[in-house]
């Protein structure tokens, strides 16, 4: 059972703030990471993989100093974003090495249960260079467990991965956190990460913006006020019949047509809008969200 | 010492088309030697062949290839962070790419010196060897020297180039002063006083160009594993 933390760690190169003021604390079970491209998340996990000092505040792992001390890869287990550039090499022979490199006793056989454990057994004796983006996040992720670390940290692991793969993948950091790993790993997109952790972790902006439960998070996010922009045969006479609804907190014309209309109760707006169009002879000809980028839900985040 | 990083180094060094850069200059200079000698019988351009060329500019380019095949890559794509997300101490991983491209250095660099030597003037086999044992000791300075350079900058080998050409060729030649920082003079020197018939005006003295070539092996390496110490992934998100 090992504990990451950071407390008050920042980072910034010169006048710019990659991460600000950040303390979190992970610990066993599997910890999502989840923020906007930009926000901090990378940086975070180099600070936690000791491949970055952090300019202020500290980083540990179960107390122990993690920058310049090479000690702490006997419990991490590193999945970075960057690709494997040893394309020469099989990947029997890439995850052997690492093996090899933990000094662990059967190098051999521990490679071929990592391997295994990411089902890579076929395609093993196979280069690196041949291998499909899938493939070498399975590789990448079977290095990072031959030694069978405590800690896995992994940086965006499901990029580039097909959905099949994504899904194994995604039950693989659940088996391993069910074990009592502590296993993090980072995603911009929210569907991917609640479907794998229960914790977690919001990054917007180099900020700290939120933690807790995903059902707290996705609460969160979802009574957020909604924007919409409704077009239709009369928008003057929708607005006003919005207006006098509950769940419209306000309305806008558009100068080139249209309503911009925020909601504070998306279900009971999608219900009333059909109702409301039908009893003033409205015809409706769009309805569509106007802030549904991640960004502004992680705006919205930081703001509250 | 890490066998496991010694082999993955080899495997970078040898197991791609660079690899072929590092044959071409010593394969060239062979082929130059064999054609002078048919041409223009034996003795002749001797000094140019083993000392200007081979030992002056093939050798340290070759240490320069090696060194920035070894390590350069690695850093600037990021890989190199497999290799550091290990209980390995990060001098060790410099030591282990350092004894890789000297290895190189030698054996494409240094040794060459030999069959230029032989193949110029067969009877000249004392001042070859004496020209050997230089070529040893500059392999082991440049390989320090150019692995620094590449954990500092990725233009390690234009800085190399300079260093090479400008710094010991063209400044080397026209300020005396700069034997004393150039490894291509401490080289010389060594050759110098293992061989009376090589002649050199002015040197640096055996222990000074000893010692200077140890440090600067000795001192690149111990560089390399600092910088690792600190190698820093810059998070892009």
């Amino acid at each position: 059972m090992s504990i990451l933390e950071l407390t008050s760690a920042s980072r910034w190169y010169g006048n710019v703030v990659a991460v600000n003021d950040i303390t979190m604390q992970i610990g066993p079970g599997v910890t999502g990471l989840l923020g906007p491209n930009g926000a901090g998340k990378s940086t975070l996990i180099a600070m936690m993989s000791g491949f970055l000092a952090p300019s202020a505040g500290t980083a540990t792992l179960d107390g122990a100093t993690i920058w310049q001390n090479t000690d702490v890869f006997r419990k991490i287990g590193l999945v970075p974003e960057r690709e494997v550039s040893f394309g020469y090499l099989t990947g029997r022979q890439f995850v052997e090495a690492n093996a090899s490199l933990h000094k662990l006793p059967d190098p051999k056989s521990a490679a071929a249960q990592a391997i295994e454990v990411v089902e890579m057994a076929d395609s093993a004796a196979r280069r690196i260079g041949t291998y499909s983006k899938g493939m070498r996040q399975r590789i990448k992720i079977a290095s990072a467990l031959v030694h069978d670390p405590g800690v896995l940290l992994l940086d965006e692991p499901f990029n580039g991965v097909d959905p099949r793969q994504r899904v194994q993948l995604m039950s693989l950091l659940q088996r391993m956190g069910a074990e009592g790993r502590t296993v993090l790993f980072s995603s911009h997109i929210l569907e991917e990460v609640e479907q794998v952790a229960r914790q977690i972790e919001v990054m917007v902006s180099g900020r700290h913006a939120a933690s807790g439960d995903f059902g707290a998070i996705r609460r969160l996010m979802t009574d957020r006020p909604d924007r919409f922009v409704v077009v239709s045969s009369d928008d003057r006479a929708l607005a006003a019949g919005l207006m006098v609804e509950p769940s419209v907190q306000a309305v806008a014309l558009r100068p080139r047509g249209g309503v911009d209309v925020e909601v504070s109760d998306f279900g009971s707006f999608a219900a009333r809008l059909p109702m409301v169009a039908r009893d003033a002879g409205i015809r409706l000809t769009e309805v569509a969200p106007t802030d549904e980028s991640l960004e502004s839900v992680f705006s919205y985040l930081v703001a509250s | 010492m890490n066998r496991t990083i010694v082999w993955l180094s080899a495997q970078s060094l040898f197991g791609r088309r660079r690899f072929l850069l590092l044959l071409i200059l010593p394969a060239a200079l062979v082929a130059l030697a064999v054609t002078v000698r048919a041409l223009a019988g034996t003795d002749v351009g001797y000094e140019e062949i083993v000392v200007g060329l081979g030992l002056g500019i093939a050798l340290p380019l070759v240490a320069l290839l090696a060194t920035s095949s070894v390590l350069g890559p690695e850093i600037d794509d990021g890989s190199i962070v497999y290799l550091l997300a290990k209980p390995v101490s990060r001098r060790v991983v410099a030591m282990s790419k350092y004894v890789v491209a000297l290895g190189a250095t030698v054996v494409f660099g240094a040794l060459p010196l030999l069959a230029l030597g032989f193949i110029t003037a067969p009877d000249r086999g004392a001042e070859t060897f004496a020209w050997l044992v230089g070529g040893l000791l500059a392999a082991a300075a440049y390989s320090g020297l150019f692995l620094a350079l590449s954990a500092i900058t990725r233009h390690a080998v234009v800085a190399g180039l300079l260093f090479v050409f400008f710094w010991e060729g063209l400044l080397g030649n026209l300020l005396v002063g700069i034997r004393w920082v150039s490894v291509g003079a401490w080289s010389r020197q060594v050759a110098a006083t293992l061989e009376d018939t090589i002649d050199l005006p002015i040197g640096v003295g055996t222990a000074y160009a000893l010692i200077a070539g140890l440090l600067v092996a000795a001192g690149g390496v111990w560089f390399t594993g600092q910088r690792l110490r600190s190698f820093s992934m810059r998070g892009e998100t």
